[in-house]
């Protein structure tokens, strides 16, 4: 008894915490579905998405705590210099330079699913795998 | 300013220009353009060893108008000095030797954007080991991972992709983890910066709510790059991935690639974690067990394997093992064990995948133990090449792995009975499975063989770069206690 009640209490409290930082848990459980597909998905397409939604949970981290509510991006406005008014802008750099780097590696990833496409004409890994071990280029 | 305390910014700026440059260029100029350059880089970095080493101390550059805790900085000291001489030895030795094979196994349109590759890759590796900021840290290792798949793919056999696919997916993952951690500690520290990420950890961390937090920040940046470096369970990519690559690459894959990332993991901990702060935390242990584990594994897997290159690849799975005990056992003395065990594999593991081809080449281009019967003496260099860090591999005295291991034990008494037994235990496995493939194959590749291949003679270009890793790696066995000693100095400016 004393047991549940000590159960409710902890679940509430965890629950609580998720509420308040909703963002943040979005973008973990965002994070946590990119890598399993990443890890488990045969297919290289689903692995990619996979890649960008576990990319988009971590930006979407950053972003959520570098943003403060009520204040403004830092561009001086109206002549307000004071630094209380404004977000730090350094964790949306530090996005935007994120963002640079997935578009690339994506860019890379999709090109060698091209080439393999083209040699064995499926994206599952699984067969090429088996494919490729039929085909032995061994020197 | 001294101009020296600039070298470390144009040993990057100058990569990244040649990267540009080779890319205009036509193959036989790149390659000739690429050998020239990495001179002067070495050059450059051993001016920079002497001039820390002179001075006593550490130095710093700060890049762009904003000073400590908001600009970018670039660090220099001795150990990163012998760090980065190490990657331009060897990266020099790996492009000087194995160019033939380049020109065999890449379309000839394709060779310059090899060597531009190289060039980016070898910016990658030099702003990894003197960069003072981890999120820099991760670009870097983001260009690496890119780089080091795009001369992976160059040479073009379906296997050699489907490889790069497997080795990018791991790596894709690793990033993931590792952006993660560094995002973790950014919003808990506020810094990007080791140094004042350092002071604030270790305010936070006599907080017994905070510490929790820190010790996942770090756990999984440390799963991230340990996935990239290949510890154990995560080695299972590398024989594909060094087995079909073109020799140059496997040679930098196995010996530079995967290092560049165990010391960035090794410079967060000591610097922006801080040391002691690291020490209070169980990841070392797991660290530990998961390094014996590897060793294990990868000389078991190594025992098994039909292919010399494979062979030689998931040896490489155990040395990666070697190096994670050390960092596990902790102590100045296993930091010291660990690093010098970097830079032994390095010289010794890119010598033995540089000579394979050239047993193969005299064995009907085949890399299986039982066509090179007898490879070591239709081509003899390459053969005495060959048992020479096979030995340095298994810990023969007067070679640079005897050296090692010699450190790895006495490091590992300094601590515990358990720990103790455990590392000794783990040397003496290991050292027998090593000498049990290593031996095996100096023999096999030694017996006379009845059938008659093929002699095919070629220019022994390769020589004078074998020539260099054979005397680094007799010194780094006869003087260790040199190199040691800089490493030491070097963490003693490091913290």
């Amino acid at each position: 008894m004393v047991f549940t009640v000590f159960l409710r209490e902890e679940v509430s409290a965890v629950l609580e915490h998720l509420l308040i930082n909703n963002e943040e848990a979005a973008a973990i459980i965002l994070f946590g579905i990119g890598f399993t597909m990443l890890l488990f998905q045969q297919n290289l397409i689903k692995k990619l998405i996979g890649m960008n939604i576990m990319d988009s949970g971590i930006f979407l981290f950053l972003a959520s705590m570098g943003y403060i509510e009520g204040r403004k991006a830092p561009i001086i406005a109206d002549g307000v210099q004071d630094t209380s008014a404004y977000i730090n802008p350094v964790p949306a750099g530090l996005v935007l330079t994120g963002i640079v780097v997935s578009v690339s590696v994506t860019a890379v990833m999709l090109s060698l699913s091209i080439r393999l496409y083209k040699r064995y004409h499926t994206l599952d890994l699984d067969e090429i795998y088996l494919l490729s071990r039929h085909q032995m280029e061994d020197r | 300013m001294e101009p020296v305390s600039s070298f470390p910014l144009f040993t990057i700026v100058f990569s990244l220009f040649s990267g540009v440059l080779c890319f205009l260029l036509r193959g036989r100029i790149a390659k000739h353009y690429t050998i020239v350059y990495e001179l002067v880089l070495i050059g450059m970095v051993t001016a920079v060893l002497l001039y820390t080493v002179k001075n006593g101390m550490a130095f710093t550059y700060t890049m762009g108008e904003f000073s400590a805790p908001w600009g970018n900085e670039i660090r220099a000291g001795v150990l990163e000095s012998v760090m980065a001489l190490l990657f331009m030895v060897v990266m020099f030795c790996s492009v000087a030797a194995g160019h033939r094979f380049v020109n065999m196994d890449i379309d000839e349109s394709k060779i310059n954007l090899y060597y531009a590759e190289l060039n980016l890759m070898t910016a990658a590796l030099m702003s990894i080991i003197w960069t003072n900021d981890i999120f820099s840290g991760y670009v870097f290792v983001e260009i690496l991972t890119l780089t080091s798949c795009g001369i992976l793919i160059v040479r073009e056999l379906g296997r050699t992709t489907l490889a790069a696919v497997r080795y990018m997916i791991l790596n894709l993952l690793g990033s993931g983890l590792f952006l993660l951690g560094v995002v973790l500690l950014y919003t808990m520290t506020g810094h990007l910066l080791m140094e004042p990420m350092q002071r604030t950890i270790a305010s936070l961390s006599w907080n017994p709510d905070v510490m929790p937090t820190l010790i996942m920040a770090v756990g999984i940046l440390t799963i991230g790059l340990s996935i990239k470096s290949g510890l154990f369970p995560f080695h299972y990519w590398m024989p594909d991935t060094y087995g079909w690559a073109t020799p140059t690459s496997a040679a930098i894959l196995s010996s530079l690639v995967s290092k560049a990332y165990i010391f960035l993991l090794f410079k967060i901990y000591y610097r922006a974690i801080g040391i002691n702060v690291f020490e209070r935390m169980p990841i070392r242990n797991i660290l530990l067990v998961l390094g014996i584990c590897g060793i294990i594994a990868g000389s078991w897997s190594a025992i098994r394997s039909n292919n010399i290159n494979r062979m030689v690849a998931f040896s490489s799975a155990a040395q990666i093992g070697y190096i994670y005990m050390g960092l596990g056992l902790g102590g100045i003395s296993g930091y010291t064990a660990a690093l010098f065990h970097i830079l032994v594999h390095a010289i010794t593991k890119s010598q033995l995948f540089l000579t394979t081809p050239h047993l193969a080449e005299v064995s009907g281009e085949s890399l299986l133990f039982k066509e090179l019967q007898g490879s070591g003496r239709r081509n003899r260099d390459a053969g005495v090449f060959f048992t020479i860090s096979a030995l340095s591999m298994i810990g023969i005295p007067i070679f640079a792995g005897f050296s090692s291991k010699l450190l790895f034990g006495q490091a590992a008494m300094g601590h515990g009975n358990k720990k103790l037994i455990l590392v000794m235990l783990a040397l003496a496995v290991s050292s027998m499975l090593n000498a049990l493939y290593f031996i095996r194959t100096v023999i096999r590749i030694y017996t006379d063989d009845p059938r008659n291949h093929v002699k095919t003679r070629h220019r022994p270009d390769y020589i004078p770069s074998m020539l260099v890793l054979t005397g680094c790696n007799l010194f780094l066995g006869l003087f260790s206690w040199v190199t040691a000693g800089l490493i030491q100095t070097g963490l003693s400016m490091f913290g």
